[in-house]
This record gives C-alpha cells, structure tokens and sequence, in this order.
C-alpha cells in the first residue's frame, strides 16, 4: 500500500467518526449553543468526506453555505432565545422507548434495502450518465444544473421568490410613530430652514 | 439554444405566468399609495393574466415534452390547466369584495394565487419526480401563506401554520416515496420509470417507494386517512382562500395523481389499485359520517370536498381510459358545484359579520327565494341526487369502476353518498322549512348571483341526457385527456 | 522510474515535510511582516492625528510590537466566572487558525503556492465566512452583556456584506473562467501592463470589495462590534493575555488576506505594472502594503458607521448593485462574444 491509498483511507475514517461523534454530541449536548458548535463540526467532516470523493466545490459550498451562512443565523437565533432546554428534554426517558423503537424500525428498513431488495434489472441503463472525469466538477454541475435541469433550476427559483413574499407578507408591519432617517431629507436640508438666529437679551433667555 | 427557445415554447403558459407574476410584484411594489389601492390596481391585472392564458391553453394541440422530459404538455395537462386557470380566475374575482370588506386586499394575495396556479400548471405538466415536486411546492407554499393572510386573526394563522407542518410532513413523505422510486428504477422520470416496472417483477423496495409516494400525494388531495388539516384549515383560513382550496388546488392535484400513477406505474396496476381502494373508502365514508355532526359551514364543505375526493379516486382506481375519465369528469363538476356554493357564501352576511354557522341560513327561502333556489339546486347535486348533474358524475365513476370489476368499490360508493345526502338535505331543510332568524344580507355585487345562478343552472341542464353538458365538451374533452395519459 | 523501491521515507516523511516547511515559512514570513505591519498601523494613525506613534522601542520604536508579543504572552490568562472554558478558550483558536489556513492558497508568486486548488476562491471565500465564528463563541463564552452584543452585531454584519462579497467575486471570476487564484492573475497577464488587470473593467466592484472587506474584518468604520463608545470592546472585553492576542493577531491577518485577496482579484497579484519588467513576489508583497496603507488610513479618516446605516449600505445598496454588476458582466460577454479571460486548460474546459 502506498501513501497514496492509505491517506484517503484514514482521512474518510477520520472524517467519518468525527462526523458520526459530534452528529451523537448534537444530541447530546447539554448546552443548545453547543449542539450548534457540534453541528458545526459535523458539516465540517461531511465537507472533507466530499473533499475525498472528488466532489471540491460541493464541499466548499457546504462550508459556505450551511457553515458559514445557516448556521450562523441558527447560533444567532439559538443564543438570543431564552429556552430552557433542560426543560424541553424532560420527557425524554418518557419517549425514549417510542423513539427507539421507530429508530430500530427504521435501520431494519435500511437493512432490507440494502440486503433484500433488488434494483429493477433495467436500472442500471437508465441512468443518466455521469460527468465525463474530464471536465472539472464545477463545470459538470454548471452543465447540469443550467443546461440539463435549468427547468428545475428556474423552478426553484420561483419558490424561493415566494418564500420571501410570504416572510414579508406576514410579517411586515408599518409601525406608526417611529422616527426613521430620511437622507434624502437630510440632504436637503438648507442653512435657512434649520437655523433661526436670535438675539438673546441677558438675563431674559428664550421662550 | 434553438433547442431551448422550443422548450419555452412548449411551456408558454407557465413561462408567462411567472413573468407576469414578477412584472405584477414590481407593479405592486412601485405603485403608490395605501395597501388597498396597490390591492385593486394589481387585481385586475392579475385576472387579465389568468384568463388571456386560460384562454390560450387550449389553443395549443398534440403532445411534446420539453426540458430533457421534465416537462410534457399534452391534452390532458391542458384539460386540467384550463379548468385551473378559469376556476383559479373566478375565485379571485369572487373573493375581491370580501378581502375589500375585511381590509385584506393587498396585491400580494393576487401575486400569490398566480404564483399558486403556476405551480399547479407545472404539476400537471410534470413528467418527472423532481419537476413533480418542484410544482407541488411552489403550490403548497404560496398556499400556505394564503391560508394565513389575515395576520391579525389567530385561527387563519393557525390554519396557516397548521397546513404547513403538516403539508411539509406530507413533503417529506412524498419525498422519501420519490427517493425510494429512483433507487430502485434507476431514473426518475415517468416514462422511463414505466420501462423499469415492466420488464420484470416490480422491485419491492419499488413498491415500498409507491406506498409512501400516494401517502404524500393523497395528503395534498386531503383523503382519509391523510385528511387531517382539511376541516381546521378551511374553517381558519378566510373565506375566498377557503373557496380557492376548495376548487383549483384540487383539480391539479387529483390530475397530479392521475398522472403520476397512470404514466409510470400503468404496468404495476395490481399493486396501487389496493392502496387507491382503501384511500377512496376511506374518504368516501368519512366525509360521510364526520360531515353529520357540523355546525360551520366551512367545516361542512371540507368534509364534503374530502368525500368527493373518495369518489374522484373511485375513477382513478378503476383506471383505464374509462377510469381517467370518468374522474376527470367528477372533478369538472365537483369544481363548478364548489365555484357555486362559495360564491354564495362569500356574499352572506349577518349584521356585518360573515355568516359562518349552518343554521344562519335557516329560513333563507322566505327571505332570498331565488337564491335559496339555487343553493338547493347545489346541495342537491353536492349530494348526487338523479336528475343533477352530480348523480351524473358519480354514475360516471361507479359505471369505471363496475366495468373495471371494483362493483364493491361502486356498491360502497353508494351506500356512502347516501349517508351524505343526509347534510346535504339538511342545509336545503334550514332553508325552506324552518323559521328565519335575523335575517340573512347579501352583499355581493352582481357577478356572484351570476356565479352561482349559471353554477346551479349548469347542475340542472345536465337533465336532458348529457346533450347540453355535452355542449359544453367536459366528457370529450376528458376521454380526450384520458386518451392522452394512456398513450 | 525503474529500479524505484517506495519506502516510508520517500512516500510519507519526504512529501509531508517539504509541505510542512512550505507552511512554516509562509506563516513565519507573514507573522513576522505581519509585526511591522501592525507598527505601520500606528504609526500612520499617529501621523494623521499629528501624534508620533511608537517611538521608544528600537530604532524607530521598530520594535514595539514585539514588545507587545512579549507582554501578551506573559501575562496571566483571566478567565471570566461563569463563562464556558471550553468555547472561552476555543474561540480566539479558531480566529488565528482560520485566518492562518486561508493562507495557504494565496498564490505568492507563479507557482508559489501551498495548495492550488481549482476552487481557490471559494475556499477563501468559505474560510473568511467561517471568521464570524470566533467572534460569536468569543461573545457568547464571555458570558457578560456587552461582548455578547458584540457577537450578535458581528454575526449579523459579517453575514451581510459576505452576501455582496459573493456575488463581486461572481463577477469577477465571469471574466476570469476559473476558480483558481493563480489562474485569475494569470488572466490578467497582458501586454499592457497595468491597464489590463482588473481593477479597469470591474472598477466599481474595486470600491465595492474594498468597503465590504473592510467591514468583514470589523475594521472601521465598520468596528460595530468592538465600538469602544457603545460596547466598551466588544466581544473582546473579557479576554486578556494570550488568547486576546491570538484575536488580534487573527484579525490582522485577516486584514492582510482581504489585501492580498482586493490584490489578486483586481491588481494582478504578482504580475509587475510596468511592461518589461519582471514579475515576481516582490510586486504582491508591495501591492499588498499599498493596500494596507489605505486601510490604516480609512481606519484614521472615516467616522465610525451607525449601525442601522451598516445594514443599509450591505443590504440596500451594495447587494443590488454587485447583483446587476454579475448580470452586467454576464450580459456583456455574451453579446459581444467574449471569451474567459484564462487560457488554462481548466478555464477551457469551463468555456
């Protein structure tokens, strides 16, 4: 074996457990800044495990997006709300019987998926070809993703263009009373409408 | 990009409509003045749209898929895209004098009802799980926040919030099925996944796949046993969004189903008819039964619309031409029968106050005969009495379903229309026997005694057998469709 | 290579050490640029104050900042009752390693360069994005009011002006056709020296980057979230001794990156401006202290920023112009038909 195929090896075990660890640590943590600190590790791995497929640019998307974007503003909503997670976790021991059950469903789902059920025999031909391994990847993504899926691509464009009118139609309110700068205002202001000279008698002041 | 410039082409409608939708937003946005003037300046506008593409879809003909096969557009997904576009044009134009009288016209809420429709355009174009989604989605959120527009009132934002948990749970159904289906087949769109069943045995995990994908799907049609949110969110939600839900989003997503089952999984017919069954009794008879006990109104349509929905999916079960089009059938007269009765309801008032309550219409023939005429006329129909229009719908489905060999499934259907006729009768009773208490205004203009005199004239000229329904082209027009969906 | 017996010498221990001493003589060449740097600093904001600055320490006081390091270092480490110790402490960590690891794709010269990535630009992009996060655990671990506000400004800040930075490096790399940083001063090779870099063509995204690095490195006037007027210091105000150092030390290396970053993008890195002349690091390296030399001089000319007209400059102004600059570009190179700059495969590959 040469370094060249242990590294991978050891960076995806490496990679993999910290994943794996700090997804339990999310859980687990006490403190909910803290499970967001071990989120933040775990798109960490996920990003070097894509680094190790090939796949740089999605990485680095992970990173920009979810780490330095997402989770930014889930920190920020997490630090200033005041929940008392100790709290929210009291039922635990009650579901925690429930929940490992619908766990344990689940993984013997996953294992049939994996060890009973066979893909269609013609699967395999109608797959959409992969990228050929001569382009780099950010430009099979862009081929895919603004040539062969624009459709989808456009698509959601349009959803997210409806979240955002339906964050600002719920919750926008035009506050009476508040005082907002007005630059334009401001700009124009002149010598003669803000300054009034007066001459002052002594001991009389101003009324 | 020639080849580009001919899928645009071929997906004209939707292309217009959400260049039209982001034109009405700058409208909106730079047009001055207070919430209500941008409301009624965008409105007329947005109905313009709604109709000049309603109006053009059908001029388009034969059948072509654009975008890699992301996207078809044949007579099927033009029968539904007109009845979406007019019914969609109609509720919003029926809903302006309520959302005047209420303070809610702000010309988001006709941005939203485009945006709405474009995604029920694209459903029923989709010819691909992911193109399928996307549709369903940009759908689902702009309904989402038309369930909750009037902010200041709890229950339309609990309905709000309410239809959206629980339509992202159905999402994420929907999505796991869809997953699940492209692993085992290898491709996600609908007419290469057709190849995949056909060769061999489905796989299981296929089928796996399929169970969670219907749950998904008959989530968004509101059929038992997915039913839940439909009562809280039609009664929470204000009344022209309620009488929006209750046509156009039904429409495309019973199309959707018809599609997404027909189009793939014609081949594993055995294997869904099941699960279809079950879904359809179960809705059949639930809006049957829980319909009994209600005292709002809203609350009775939404049951009402879960049971039709059981009878529209007895056609889908059926399957076939017949089966397609027979549902396609229902589904026309279902939506011109709900265009009808929210009409009405949009306009009564009592001491300024919308008229929500059952017995509120007690003694409304004293008062309103004509239009207490019409409701009845409706209710009749609603509950599929023979000469209306509505028997002719469900005699349509039950006669798919007998002919495909489902006769238990036809059987069921009757025994639980006849439990349903029950509310129904009791609504046309209030009217005409019991004694009015205030009584009832109507304060609508014009165009809604219009919308629900022609909705209970069409219910009537379907006496003379089909030769005026006939007229009109709704069977052909569906066999057409159904035609299209199985070739 | 016949006759050529892989060891574990020759696989593991040679290869890792000559990228391990690549590693420390970059970050030992820009700590030790980065001590007079610092010097710089002040003694441009006492110039433009008519103050002398440093003065006492060396020749010149040249050596005040290490005076500074020396002082730091053996002071005692105060750790707040109440705070959490362990993201007290992880957090100025991570502002000195993530602005150190940013390094190591700056291309220094033709070829000198750590790791040429061909995503370049957006690991720096994803690394100075993860910057924010030291301020925020810094503010958070303090457990006291005012670095806690401080946090919560620097998050919201940092994440706006990200948003534009995105999108000016969208429209930069349109010209280029290719995420790799060498390859981006490469394509602005040309024979008319200066005239063909960057800063030409993209001039308002010049101004547009320079002010949002500026506020990205909490630098004023954009120091929102250390204003010693409204928050004392800001998520500094707990920290002493060696993990305040490591903040300091993290955020001019910071300042440098975006320098060297403002560099690469628009002034041809180590490309020289003058035809003829050689290229070579010696360009970058003066490049980069003419663009340090403004952002001191900014930080003694321009009154601090309130913070409500922070958001409106990220949000209202900055955004919706680098946005219709990205379409600008895109719209202009298709219609006049202009290749990519770059001339790499890479970049031919994307054309």
């Amino acid at each position: 074996m040469t370094a060249a195929e242990v590294l991978p090896v050891l960076a995806f075990y490496l990679f993999s457990g910290v994943a794996v660890t700090s997804g339990l640590m999310v859980v687990v943590a006490r403190n909910p800044v803290r499970s967001v600190l071990w989120l933040i590790l775990a798109f960490f791995s996920a990003a070097g495990l894509f680094v190790l497929l090939g796949a740089e640019f999605l990485a680095m998307l992970l990173l920009i997006v979810y780490v330095g974007a997402v989770m930014v503003l889930f920190l920020f909503v997490v630090m200033m709300l005041d929940v008392d997670f100790a709290e929210l976790r009291q039922g635990m021991s009650e579901y925690l019987p429930l929940g490992a059950t619908i766990g344990l469903v689940l993984l013997v789902q996953i294992l049939f998926g994996v060890g009973a059920w066979f893909a269609s025999e013609s699967a395999p031909t109608l797959r959409v070809q992969p990228a050929p391994s001569d382009v780099q990847n950010t430009a099979a993504l862009g081929n895919v993703l603004y040539d062969d899926y624009a459709y989808l691509f456009q698509a959601s464009g349009l959803i997210l263009l409806v979240a955002m009118i339906g964050a600002i139609v719920l919750t926008l309110r035009e506050r009476e009373g508040v005082k907002k700068q007005s630059i334009v205002g401001q700009m124009h202001r002149t010598r003669e409408e803000s300054i009034a000279v007066v001459d002052v008698k002594p001991g009389q002041g101003i009324n | 990009m020639n080849n580009f410039s001919n899928d645009l082409l071929a997906a004209a409608p939707e292309v217009a409509l959400a260049i039209g939708a982001m034109v009405l937003l700058m409208v909106g946005v730079f047009v001055g003045g207070s919430e209500e003037r941008k409301g009624r300046v965008v409105l007329p506008m947005a109905l313009a749209l709604l109709l000049a593409v309603g109006f053009v879809v059908p001029r388009f003909d034969g059948a072509q898929s654009a975008f890699n096969g992301l996207f078809i557009t044949d007579d099927f997904s033009r029968f539904a895209k007109v009845l979406i576009l007019f019914s969609a044009a109609i509720m919003l134009f029926l809903g302006t004098d309520y959302l005047r009288r209420n303070n809610l016209l702000k010309f988001e809420y006709s941005v939203l009802i485009i945006f709405a429709t474009l995604g029920m355009c694209m459903m029923v174009s989709a010819n691909d799980l992911i193109a399928l989604y996307m549709g369903l989605e940009l759908q689902a959120l702009s309904l989402y926040v038309i369930a909750a527009f009037r902010r200041d009132s709890t229950r339309s934002t609990e309905a709000g919030l309410k239809y959206f948990v629980l339509g992202a749970l159905s999402s994420g159904l929907l999505l796991y099925g869809a997953s699940l289906i492209y692993g085992y087949a290898g491709t996600t769109q609908f007419d290469r996944i057709a190849v995949a069943v056909s060769d061999t045995d489905a796989p299981l995990g296929l089928l796996f796949g399929l169970a969670f994908f219907i749950a998904g799907l008959a989530f968004k049609i509101s059929a038992a046993p997915f039913h839940m949110w439909t009562p809280d969110v039609y009664e929470g939600a204000p009344t022209p969004v309620t009488a929006f839900f209750a046509t156009a989003p039904k429409i495309a997503a019973g199309a959707l189903f018809a599609r997404a089952m027909i189009e793939p999984f014609n081949g594993i017919q055995a294997d869904w008819q099941q699960i279809l069954a079950f879904l359809a009794i179960c809705s059949m008879f639930l809006g049957a039964f829980a319909g009994i006990g209600q005292t709002n109104i809203k609350r009775l349509m939404a049951y009402s619309s879960i049971g039709h929905m059981g009878f529209a999916l007895v056609g889908l079960t059926a399957g076939g031409e017949q089966g397609v089009q027979a549902m396609l059938v229902y589904l026309s007269i279902y939506l011109v029968m709900n265009i009808g009765v929210f009409a009405f309801l949009l306009t009564v008032t009592r001491n300024g106050v919308q008229a929500t309550q059952i017995v509120d219409f007690a003694g409304l023939a004293k008062t309103n005969p004509a239009s207490a005429a019409a409701v009845a006329v409706l209710m009749f129909s609603l509950a599929g009495i023979p000469p209306l229009a509505g028997f002719f719908g469900k005699f349509f489905v039950f006669g798919a379903a007998v002919d495909a060999g489902l006769g238990w499934l036809a059987v069921a259907g009757v025994i639980a229309s006849v439990i349903s006729a029950y509310y129904y009768l009791r609504i046309v009773k209030l009217m005409y026997f019991d004694e009015p208490g205030e009584p009832l205004e109507i304060v609508g203009g014009i165009e809604h005694r219009i919308a629900w005199g022609v909705a209970a004239l069409l219910m009537l000229f379907a006496v003379a057998p089909f030769e005026p329904f006939n007229g009109l082209g709704a069977p052909e027009a569906a066999a057409k469709a159904a035609e299209a969906l199985l070739n | 290579m016949p006759g050529y017996e892989p060891t574990f010498v020759s696989e593991y221990l040679l290869p890792g050490g000559w990228i391990l001493l690549q590693c420390l003589l970059l970050t030992g060449a820009i700590l030790i640029s980065l001590a007079f740097l610092l010097y710089m600093d002040r003694k441009v904001w006492a110039a433009v104050q008519l103050r002398r600055g440093p003065n006492v320490v060396g020749p010149w006081g040249l050596l005040q900042s290490f005076a500074d390091f020396l002082k730091f270092v053996l002071k005692e480490i105060v750790i707040p009752d109440g705070a959490d110790k362990a993201v007290f402490l992880l957090a100025p960590m991570i502002a000195f390693v993530l602005a150190v690891i940013a390094w190591a794709v700056i291309p220094v010269a033709d070829g000198w360069v750590i790791a040429d990535l061909n995503v370049g630009i957006l690991y720096l992009f994803a690394i100075s994005s993860l910057g924010v996060y030291g301020v925020i655990m810094g503010g958070w671990a303090s457990n006291s009011k005012y670095p806690f506000l401080g946090g919560l400004r620097s998050a919201a800040q940092m994440v706006s002006y990200e948003v534009s930075i995105g999108f000016i490096l969208v429209a930069v790399l349109l010209t280029v056709g290719s995420l790799n940083m060498s390859d981006i001063v490469r394509a602005q090779d040309s024979d008319w020296g200066l005239l063909g870099w960057y800063w030409l063509p993209h001039l308002p995204m010049l101004v547009l980057f320079f002010v949002s690095a500026l506020a990205e490195t909490n630098r004023p006037p954009f120091d929102l979230p250390e204003a010693e007027s409204e928050l004392v210091a800001g998520y500094q105000v707990e920290y002493s001794s060696t993990p305040y150092l490591l903040f300091m030390i993290g955020e001019y290396m910071n300042i440098v990156l975006m320098c060297a970053m403002t560099t690469i993008l628009f002034f041809g890195g180590w490309l020289s401006p003058i035809p003829g002349l050689p290229d070579g690091v010696l360009w970058i390296v003066i490049k980069i202290v003419v663009m340090f030399f403004l952002f001191a001089m900014v930080k003694a000319i321009v009154p601090r920023y309130r913070y409500d007209q922070l958001m409106r400059l990220g949000w209202k102004v900055f955004l919706p112009f680098s946005l219709f600059w990205v379409v600008l570009t895109a719209t202009v190179m298709r219609a006049f038909d202009i290749a990519p700059w770059a001339s790499t495969a890479a970049a031919q590959a994307l054309q």
